[in-house]
Parts: C-alpha cells; structure tokens; sequence
C-alpha cells in the first residue's frame, strides 16, 4: 500500500508528529507564528481521548504541561520568543523536577514583541540559557517540513529517554512553508515510552540513582505517592540543602545529558570531506547554504555543508576536527552570531569563521553566502 | 477514640517549617480530618502548592504532592486534573502565592469551574520572605515594605473567587479550628471549582509589626470579627462594620470543566 | 538555478493568495508528482497590507524556499505590485489586474492584464474567489503545474458547498488569462 502524503505546513507536521509519538495533551496560548499547532491539537487530541487545553497565559501552559506530564502522559505546548521567555520559569522546574515534555518553539523576531510573522534564529541561546541555574539542555533545529515531523517524534523518545524538557525550535520559514510530507507507518519511527518503575510503592523514589542518571518516574494517580518539588531535592524527591546531595544531583542532571551526547546529537554533512570552506548552519538557512555550496562547488570552490539538526548538545567535537584541514568557516544566521560564537568556541582558532547575520525579517539567500565564500583567502 | 492524624502525615517528615502560634498548622490537621471524612484515597489525590509557607504543606502529607513554582499552584493542578480527572485534587497556598503572582491561574481556575478544592490560607503578608505586604494586607498596616504604613487596598479573597466564577466559596479561620475540616469537607464535595480562605495569623512578620502583644491576642482578634452567614442575616450594617463573615459564602452548581471537556472528546468522536 | 520554477502570488491580505499558492503547490507536488515548496510572508493583520505567497516548483530537490528570480508574478493590487516587482525576471509573466493596477513596473516582462476582483465578483458571482480566478490565470499563464492536476487541487481545498463556484472561477480565470494573452 502506498503511503499516506500530504502536502503540510511545519507546524501542521510537528502536530502530527507529536501524535505520532503518542502525545495525548497540549496546554498552550495562542502566538504567532506557532497557532496553527494548537489549532491542530485542538482538534485532533478529543478524537483519540486526549485533553487540549488553552490555558491563561504561557506560565500557566508550561506549569499545566508538567502537571499533565506527572500523571504519565506525553505533552506538548507550542509557543514563540515572547512566549518562550514567559516559559522559562518552569522550564526550569521541569529540568530540576525532571519531567518529560516537549516545547516547540518558532522562532520570530525579537526581543520582546519583536517582529512577530518575520522569521530569526534568535532563540537559540534562550533555549540554553534562558531559565536560570544550571541545566541540561536538548535543542532541535529541523530543516524541512518531513524533518519538522520526525524531530518531533524524536523530541518526545528523548523527553521520555531522559527526563528532561526537549526543545524543538524551527524558524518561521520552515514553520510555515508548505512542502510534501510522507507519513511514516506505525512502527517505522521508534517510538519511546516512558520507563515505569520496577519497585513496589513502599519503596519507589522518584530520583533513585541505584538506577542510573535517569531514574524511572512514576505516575500519579497509579498507586505511588511521592513528592515533587522545585527545591534542590534529595532522591526521595524531598528538599534538602545539604551541599554534598546538591553537588551531586546538580551535576547528574546536566551529566544525564552530557554523558549521552552522541545519542542526542544529530548533524549532516554535505561535501565536508575534501571542502576548503565549511558552512555551518540550520533551520532554514540551511537550506540556503546548501544551494550555496552547490553554486559554489559548480564555480570551482571547494565548499561544504555542515548542518545542525540538534543545536543543543553541539557537536564540538567533530567542529574541531573539521577545523583542523579547512581554511575557513561560514555561520550564516538570522541573528547576531549565536551559533558563530559556539563555532568559534570550540574550534581553538584553528580557521577563521566568517559570519553572515541578518535579523531584518529575511532569510539569507545564497547569493549571500556565495558572496562570502569568495572574501575566504 | 482521638482522632490519627498519622494516617495521613509522611513518616519522618515533621517537625513541620512553621513557628510557634502560625495558623498554617491548624489548617493542615483541618485538612487532613476533612480528607478523612470525605473518605479520599490517598493514593489518588494530589495535593498542589505553589511558594511559601502555606505552600510547605503537601510536604507532609501522605498522597500525590506536587510543590510547583510561586503562584503557579492552579495552573499545575489544572494539568493534572485535565490529564487524569479521575484524581483529587486539592491546592493549598497563602494569599500572596494565590492572588497576586498566581492572581491570573487563580481566576481562571474559579471561572473554567475544574473540579478541584483551593485551600487559602490568609495570613495578611509574605512570612517566608520576612514581611513585605501581600494583596491581602490591611491599608494602613505595617509590613517590612510599607514601614510608613500600607497604602494599598486589601483584596477580598472570597469576593474574588465569587466574581471570577468559583461555584463554591467558604470562609473559617484559624481559631474556629472545628469548623475548618467541616468547610473544607463540603468544598471537596462540591462537583467545581471550590475555594476555602481561612483567615489565620503570622506572628512572626505580622503580629510583631502591627503591635500584637502574643499569639492569643491575634487569635482573640480573629475570634471577634468572625459572623458566620446566618448570624449576620439578623445584624445591621453597622453592627457588621469591621466584621468578616464565616461559612459557607456562596454554592451554585455549574458546568464543570473535566465534564464539559468529556463531552468536547464525544463531540469529536462522533464527527471523525 | 536551473530546474526551479519559481510563481508569486502578491496582493493585499485577505485576499486568499496563500491559499492559492497552496493549491499551485499541492498540484505540483501532490498531483503532478514534482517537487514543490510553498512559503509566504504577511503583516501581523489578518486583513489589508502588502502579502506575498511563493511557490518554488523543481524537478528535484528544493533547497532554498524563498524565490529567488521570480518567473511569474501575480499582483493584486498596485502596492503589492510596487513592492513585489523588483525581482520578476527579464521576460517573466506579470498578471495583473487591470483595474486596481495602472502603474506597471519598468522592464521587459510578458504582462498581461484583466480585471480578475470584478470577475470574480460579477462574472463568477462571488468576489471571495477573485483568488481561484487569479490561480486559474497563473495555471494558463504559466504552465507550471497541468490543469488537471490544479484543478483537482483546487476541489480538495475547498468546502463542498463551493465546489461548483469554484471550479467556474479556476476556468473563467484560466480562459479570461489565454484570450487576454492574445
């Protein structure tokens, strides 16, 4: 049988790609650029039995997501800049309280109200740094409307896998352009549950590190009471501030992600090996750098694509090995140079990085970066 | 036969945060009595809270706890009692965690009507920040910033629950320490949004500011202006001056959220 | 750039000229069985301003999304014409409708010109549709996407009831486009 298409816009593929992955609540409030989500969700989730819900405000979507969450289901919000900074607050309590949920977020101009249909890149560092104290941080940046939908999927097999709050971030371009999508068939995308705990009530703890930097989390309502809190805790979830558990448990929550990196991790490279000029980019402008690359190699330029697909845990590593036999990076992006400061922090002044920023409201076309291909000595 | 408050209290988690003459004591054996009497399976309720004192509470309690972010207690509790409306849910806090930071989810929660209890309990000031004037601090009344008195307006808590839709709004206080289990008993019963303000005291950062020689004086305080409803119906305006009325406040029944949304899922099975 | 086909569908909010990239789109991609991507950029408002809906149609893989040199423009109105023109091609297709647009941009473009809003409002019956009339004419013009396929895509896009009133604007659009052409 052939497979279902369609012809979708990304936020209408990261709906249905949150279905996919056995998501069954949305909290949200409405933002553009990133509505249609919960346009979609709204409609979708009551057919299947699950629970969408418009909350009051951004704070209140993100708390009604972790709580949704502790009952033991998969949740998603959809949101913006302005939206994402109103979030933080409990992106924060999910990273220390260690909950699942996804955040899927468009990214539009800023700061503040900014420009809200103008796309940007400009939230990528908000996803790393903005709730504060230390934390680990899952970002995804995805390409196409096919990928939108797989990352999506993907986000909530790594929410579920550990217990953490994973980000997916598209910029406006690939949230509302409209490609063809195939939709995979059950079972051809992995699809991970949550891990249920192996011990009777009396002795469940929901951060019991005899498992592992990711103890399984129980659910409420199923038979295990425990507590949850936003307090540095101790391993029967109940506060504690004595230093040496807090040490502990503050590095085991950023170690969880960190030690599995290479699992998280996902980038491209499009005629990296033998390219003079590297063109690290993500997200739309990805796009760009990849017409860019074939322009330039059609020209007799040696140049390649590095693409992101998670931006966060970055792939330092392999920027540094790269860096070792190139004569120069290019990060073309619709900010300042988030991503070429990373780039820049990881490669020990191997080559020089070139930045392309735009943060006018329109992408970066591949005359742009053919342009600075040619300055590359 | 004494009443077994253990049932319900977490091995090994008292002594308790709060200070001598604090209210927020009462209030919690009020509560666990009332969750006793309604007959609510532990394992099946979840007790919610946002920041501060009153908020330490579901700490030590035996069932689902859930201690969320400053003022935020009602939008968690909705995601849990949206996801699994089959559990209790019950939200303790202060007056300042649930009127001003939480003063949006605390609205919007009494007008979707979910069928869950809000515990207030108002004891005129942030005590765990040491004393700064809440939404519900007295004009005129010295906090750690209003040193030259409050000028701001006190909100009525209850007449807010009952503005913003709350189909069930009772009021005690912590010297009628019997009737509080019996209030909170009926809010639990309510099919609703059901909201207990219990007026009780902060000796501590309030009663010392505002010239209260001890903890029974401030008891004695909440033990005079207290009118329950009925009594009240009999007394003049001026005889009510100064007065807060106790009881139950206002019951209506409504749509209840979980309910209306149940028929949402029906709606759109049958349209697939 | 070779092998891209690049259409934009410009004219004032409201006027339903994302939909009908979309439905250029999913008739390339969908039914023709091209590769086809869709983007469009729009004010905050729901209503008025300048908007423009892109359609980049290929044989292959499509990597930018954005047109790039446009081969065929479509202009609503005279501010979407103003703003949109810069980039159409030497020899490009430019739709306008004569009515709202009377200044036409500088340069060598294939123009063609009919009152597409009053068709739709007199001629077809409804103005709401002026966008189908106007797709019908970039399908004609361009012959970017087959008729068959469009029109297919046209009747999976809209409401039952309309099916009919639809389809009689994509036409009338499509012949008003040919024998204006001539």
């Amino acid at each position: 049988m052939a497979k279902k298409v369609a012809f979708l816009q990304g936020n209408e593929a990261a709906a249905q790609g949150a279905l996919y992955a056995g998501c069954t609540f949305f909290a949200g409030y409405p933002i553009t650029p990133s509505t249609e989500v919960a346009e979609v969700m709204s409609a979708e989730l009551p057919k299947i039995g699950g629970k969408f819900i418009q909350m009051e405000d951004e704070i209140g979507a993100m708390a009604a997501l972790i709580g949704a969450s502790l009952t033991g289901v998969k949740a998603l919000t959809s949101t913006s800049g302005p939206g994402l900074s109103l979030k933080q607050e409990n992106i924060g309590y999910a990273c220390i309280a260690e909950v699942p949920c996804v955040i899927y977020n468009v990214m539009r101009g800023g700061p503040s109200t900014g420009m809200p249909t103008g796309p940007s890149q400009s939230d990528v560092m908000c996803a790393k740094w903005g709730t504060h104290g230390d934390h680990p941080a899952i970002l995804l940046v995805p390409a196409s409307v096919q990928e939108t939908y797989e990352e999506t999927v993907r986000a909530f097999n790594l929410a579920e896998k550990y217990r953490t709050p994973v980000m997916v971030m598209p910029d406006e371009i690939v949230a509302h352009m409209r490609e063809r999508i195939v939709f995979p068939e059950k079972g051809e995308l992995e699809v991970v549950d949550r891990t249920a705990p192996s011990v009777p009530p009396e002795q469940y703890k929901p951060y019991d590190t005899s498992f592992g930097d990711v103890p399984p989390l129980a659910a409420f309502g199923s038979g295990y009471k425990f507590h949850v809190t936003g307090l540095n805790k101790m391993q029967d979830g109940f506060p504690t501030t004595k230093a040496e558990i807090v040490q502990a448990e503050e590095e085991r929550q950023v170690r969880k992600v960190e030690a599995n990196k290479a699992d998280i991790m996902k980038w491209e490279e499009y005629l990296v090996d033998d390219a003079d000029i590297v063109v690290v980019a993500y997200g739309s402008t990805s796009r760009s750098a990849r017409f860019a690359v074939n322009e330039a190699r059609k020209n007799g330029i040696k140049a390649g694509l590095f693409r992101l697909q998670t931006f966060w845990p970055f792939p330092e590593d392999r920027l540094l090995q790269i860096s070792k036999k190139v004569k120069a990076f290019i990060t073309p992006e619709m900010n300042l140079g988030m991503c070429h400061g990373v780039v820049k922090g990881c490669i020990e002044g191997n080559a020089p990085v070139l930045g392309i920023f735009r943060v006018d409201g329109e992408p970066i076309n591949p005359g742009q970066i053919v342009d600075k291909m040619k300055e590359v000595k | 036969m004494a009443f077994d408050y253990d049932k319900y209290i977490r091995p090994g988690k008292l002594p308790h945060i709060w200070c001598p003459g604090c209210g927020h004591g009462i209030v919690m054996k009020g509560l666990i009595r009332a969750i006793d009497a309604v007959g609510l399976d532990k394992k099946n309720t979840a007790i919610v809270s946002g920041i501060g004192c009153a908020s330490r509470l579901p700490g030590y309690i035996d069932c689902c706890t859930l201690h969320t972010a400053h003022g935020r207690a009602a939008a968690f509790a909705t995601g849990v009692k949206m996801a699994k409306p089959e559990m209790d849910v019950i939200l303790v806090g202060g007056d300042g965690d649930g009127t001003a930071i939480g003063g949006n989810h605390f609205i919007h929660a009494c007008r979707r009507n979910i069928n869950m209890t809000y515990i207030i309990m108002n004891n005129k000031i942030y005590g765990m920040t040491g004393g700064q004037f809440s939404p519900a601090t007295p004009t005129g009344a010295k906090a750690s910033t209003t040193p030259y008195g409050n000028p701001d307006p006190a909100f009525d808590i209850a007449k807010l629950a009952i503005g913003a839709g709350a189909t069930f709004v009772a009021r005690g206080t912590a010297y009628h320490a019997n009737q509080i289990d019996k209030l909170i008993a009926e809010a639990i019963q309510h099919k609703g949004f059901s909201v207990v303000e219990i007026l009780d005291d902060c000796p501590t950062t309030y009663g010392r500011r505002n010239k209260f020689r001890s903890v029974i004086e401030m008891m004695n305080v909440l033990k005079d202006i207290a009118v329950p409803v009925k009594a009240a119906e009999k007394m003049s305006p001026e005889q009510l001056q100064g007065k807060i009325l106790t009881g139950v406040l206002y019951k209506e029944e409504k749509p209840e959220y979980t309910t209306e949304y149940a028929k949402v899922i029906e709606r759109a099975k049958a349209a697939k | 750039m070779s092998g891209r086909y690049e259409i934009r569908f410009s004219g004032a909010g409201g006027q339903g000229l994302i939909l009908a990239g979309v439905i250029m789109a999913e008739a390339a991609s969908i039914f023709d069985g091209k590769q086809a991507v869709q983007s469009q950029s729009y004010g905050p408002e729901a209503r008025g301003g300048a908007s423009k809906s892109e359609v980049v149609i290929s044989d292959g893989p499509i990597d930018y999304p954005k047109a790039t040199v446009v081969d065929a423009l479509l202009a609503l109105t005279q501010e979407s014409c103003d703003k949109y023109s810069h980039d159409l091609k030497e020899g490009g297709v430019l739709l306008i409708d004569s009515d709202l647009v009377k200044r036409q941009p500088a340069g060598n473009f294939q123009v063609v010109s009919f009152p597409i809003i009053n068709t739709a409002k007199n001629e077809v019956g409804r103005e709401i549709v002026a966008n189908i009339v106007a797709l019908g004419a970039m399908v004609a013009l361009t012959g970017a996407v087959s008729k068959e396929s469009a029109e297919k895509a046209v009747l999976s896009r809209v409401p039952e009831a309309f099916l009919e009133l639809n389809k009689k604007a994509f036409n009338m659009g499509y012949e008003k486009a040919l024998a204006a052409k001539k």
